[in-house]
């Protein structure tokens, strides 16, 4: 019998899905992801959680639930850092922990560290490490991690091409009547967990489409731009999430490739109090590309949040018209 | 040039103490009030953390007394800390200050950067001027602490009534007056003598609490609602699990040292939380653990609101309850909380806490 394997589908899964599946798949053993976040879901997270918690953890939680009773292991890695000199967040390097003691009767947890704070030295080590779970032959591993890793990869070139912003494309447009009938570009940024669950998001990018907009996201962006511009801001940064959305931001003010930008967040997210200000500030200061916060929690109205989006999204159709200026930032 | 710095417990008084070695100006922003945290909560961001706000509100206050550099100490992730300065200049800026930004850290463990920018606030490269001016705002700042240890350690137990109290008020205000490091140490060894000679009824049942938390929050008694005292009076001896005079040796001189006392709270940590995951997650654990075993009869966390390596902690420590069979209570600090529901929450604690002790004595009896 295959040995079934875990994989929340919170947090970071968002990032690595096609790399965690397809490794654990290689190695033989039935990967079973849970359902995706629904009520039931989120409200055995936020039981199961300590209050203070912000509202992704919860879901984490809620997700874990959902699976410790079909499968063997648990797949929750102590992800520390997963590049040189950049933490990911406290509450995930504690998140194996904030599981075990909240949660009981759960199956084996894959706890182990993933930690290149340092250097990637012992990536090899790190996986091996994952895959002894699941199997002894060393090389079996590597080789089962190397496949993981190719569609990883393609999963990011599939994503970057599928929406690769046509940098000034809406400059060159200028003051024409093409411009003025075109789809608004939405930038929906937040950390990849925030926007690509639709559920804690209130189906937010369909609501963004159904308004005649496109939508582009951090991930669209091919990650050498993110990192080179994020070397342009003048201070530490020190968080993947911060380097992502920093970057992200530059990017757009100076290619200025959307007509407008929506930053989702939730309640309590401590990388988000700095993140989000200070992409605001950047924002704002440098350009005069609308921008909106949009900040959810379990509490989030989906009323409300449709609101927004329409004076948001009408609000930028209203200023080529009304203010004159067709591009307002072009 | 005149220097100024955020407030965190008294370690003003040091610091000040080194400045007016080096002789250079200084200005100590007014004590914490709610008018800082106002000030504070209205330029900083919505969702970051209780000290930051305050801190704000510490720089802008100091300003207005004519402050024109302020020195801040670095700390670096995974909790948001690190990004203190970032946010605080961005914000400054906006507001229109024009002021120098000077932090103070070893970046990467570089001592040399740390002492070329201490050099430059110090307005001397004399190193030996420096050295000696820092060693004796250290030896002051240790002083202080244990003089602090030893309020929290014996109001409790005073006959006389008030006779800690004044003599800390006292020297607090002496040390105010008086300039440089020489000055502050006579004081100093004055009334770590005078404390000692307090009548004090060692009979007394005294329940025992530890603190542990959020250095910010457990140190600076502005945010905390001064619970040291509060708890005091409710005749209850308090010990701080965090110091300033730990924190500063540990930010000046990097951390990975390894001192034997942070490698003990470590190991005490271990069975529940065996790596770093910032800020005093770990140590919060460790320290529980450590009470416990000391038998404490209670525990107190002190935590900003959204602060995530407390996060984690919380979520550990009922399972610490439940296995070492100690009683903890999570409090939680914003620019919302109330005076009054907090006294109740301390109240109705240490009402169990009392009853606790007073049934197994009992049992003990029969």
């Amino acid at each position: 019998m295959d040995i079934k394997v875990g994989i929340p589908r919170a947090l970071l899964y968002y990032e690595y899905y096609p790399l965690w599946i397809s490794f654990f798949k290689e190695l033989g053993a039935e990967v079973i992801v849970s359902q995706k976040t629904n009520k039931e879901i989120l409200y055995n997270g936020i039981i199961n959680t300590v209050d203070e918690a912000c509202i992704p953890v919860k879901i984490f939680h809620g997700h874990v639930m959902d699976l410790k009773d079909r499968v063997d292991y648990l797949f929750i890695p102590r992800i520390k850092s997963v590049f040189m000199n950049e933490y990911i967040c406290p509450k995930f390097s504690g998140l194996p922990e904030m599981i075990k003691y909240s949660i009981k009767n759960l199956p084996r947890v894959i706890d182990t560290e993933i930690n290149f704070f340092e250097s990637k030295e012992h990536l090899n080590d790190t996986i091996y490490r994952i895959g002894k779970y699941i199997s002894n032959d060393y090389g079996f591993i590597m080789s089962a991690y190397d496949k993981a890793h190719l569609e990883y990869k393609l999963h990011r070139k599939n994503i970057e091409q599928e929406k690769a912003p046509f940098v000034n494309e809406i400059k060159i447009l200028g003051k024409t009547k093409a411009n003025i009938g075109r789809k608004r570009r939405i930038m929906v940024m937040g950390h990849s967990y925030n926007t690509y669950d639709s559920y804690l998001n209130i189906n937010l990018l369909d609501k963004i489409k159904s308004n005649k907009a496109e939508i582009l996201t951090p991930e669209m962006i091919e990650e050498r731009y993110t990192i080179d511009y994020a070397k342009k801001f003048d201070g530490d940064i020190y968080w993947t999430f911060a380097r992502k959305l920093i970057g992200t931001a530059l990017y757009l003010i100076d290619t200025r490739s959307v007509d407008g930008i929506i930053y989702i967040s939730t309640f309590g997210c401590g990388i988000d109090s700095v993140v989000g200000d200070l992409v605001e500030k950047l924002i704002r200061r440098n350009s005069s590309i609308p921008f909106s916060l949009i900040t959810l929690d379990e509490h989030s109205g989906e009323a409300g949040i449709n609101t927004r989006i329409e004076a948001f999204i009408d609000m930028i159709r209203w200023r080529d018209v009304l203010e004159d200026n067709i591009s307002a930032h072009g | 040039m005149k220097i100024t710095f955020p407030h965190i417990g008294n370690s003003y008084i040091p610091i000040k103490a080194m400045f007016d070695d080096l002789g250079v100006e200084t200005v100590v922003p007014p004590k914490c009030s709610k008018k800082t945290l106002e000030i504070g909560t209205k330029y900083a961001p919505e969702m970051i953390c209780l000290p930051l706000k305050i801190n704000l509100g510490n720089y802008i206050e100091s300003i207005e007394k004519g402050a024109d550099t302020i020195i801040i100490t670095g700390g670096c992730g995974p909790c948001r800390f690190g990004y203190y300065c970032e946010v605080q200049k961005e914000i400054l800026r906006d507001l229109g200050y024009d002021v120098d930004i000077v932090v103070l850290e070893a970046p990467e463990g570089n001592q040399i950067e740390l002492f070329r920018r201490i050099s430059r606030i110090a307005n001397t490269k004399n190193i030996i001027k420096i050295s000696m001016a820092i060693k004796n705002a250290i030896d002051i700042l240790k002083k202080l602490n244990e003089f602090e240890d030893k309020v929290l350690k014996f109001r409790p137990y005073e006959i006389n009534g008030n006779e800690v109290d004044n003599l800390y008020n006292e020297l607090i205000t002496d040390l105010e007056n008086s300039n440089g490091s020489k000055e502050m140490k006579v004081h100093l060894n004055r009334a770590l003598k005078l404390i000692d000679k307090v009548p004090l009824d060692k009979n007394k049942d005294a329940l025992k609490i530890g603190i542990v938390g959020e250095i910010y929050t457990v140190i600076e008694d502005f945010s905390n609602f001064d619970i040291g005292k509060k708890l005091n009076r409710m005749g209850v001896e308090v010990h701080k699990s965090l110091s300033p005079s730990e924190w500063i040796t540990d930010m000046l001189f990097f951390r990975s040292f390894g001192m034997s006392k942070e490698v003990k709270i470590w190991n005490a940590a271990k069975p529940y939380i065996d790596t770093c995951i910032g800020g005093h997650g770990r140590e919060t654990i460790g320290n529980t653990v450590l009470y416990s075993e000391k038998g404490y009869d209670g525990v107190i966390q002190l935590m900003p609101f959204t602060c995530m390596p407390e996060i984690v902690s919380m979520s550990i420590l009922p399972s610490i309850q439940a296995e070492k069979n100690i009683p903890i209570l999570s409090l939680i600090i914003d620019e919302m909380t109330g005076e009054g529901g907090y006294l109740t929450r301390l109240e109705a604690f240490i009402d169990l806490l009392r009853s606790r002790k007073d049934k197994k004595q009992l049992e003990g009896v029969n």
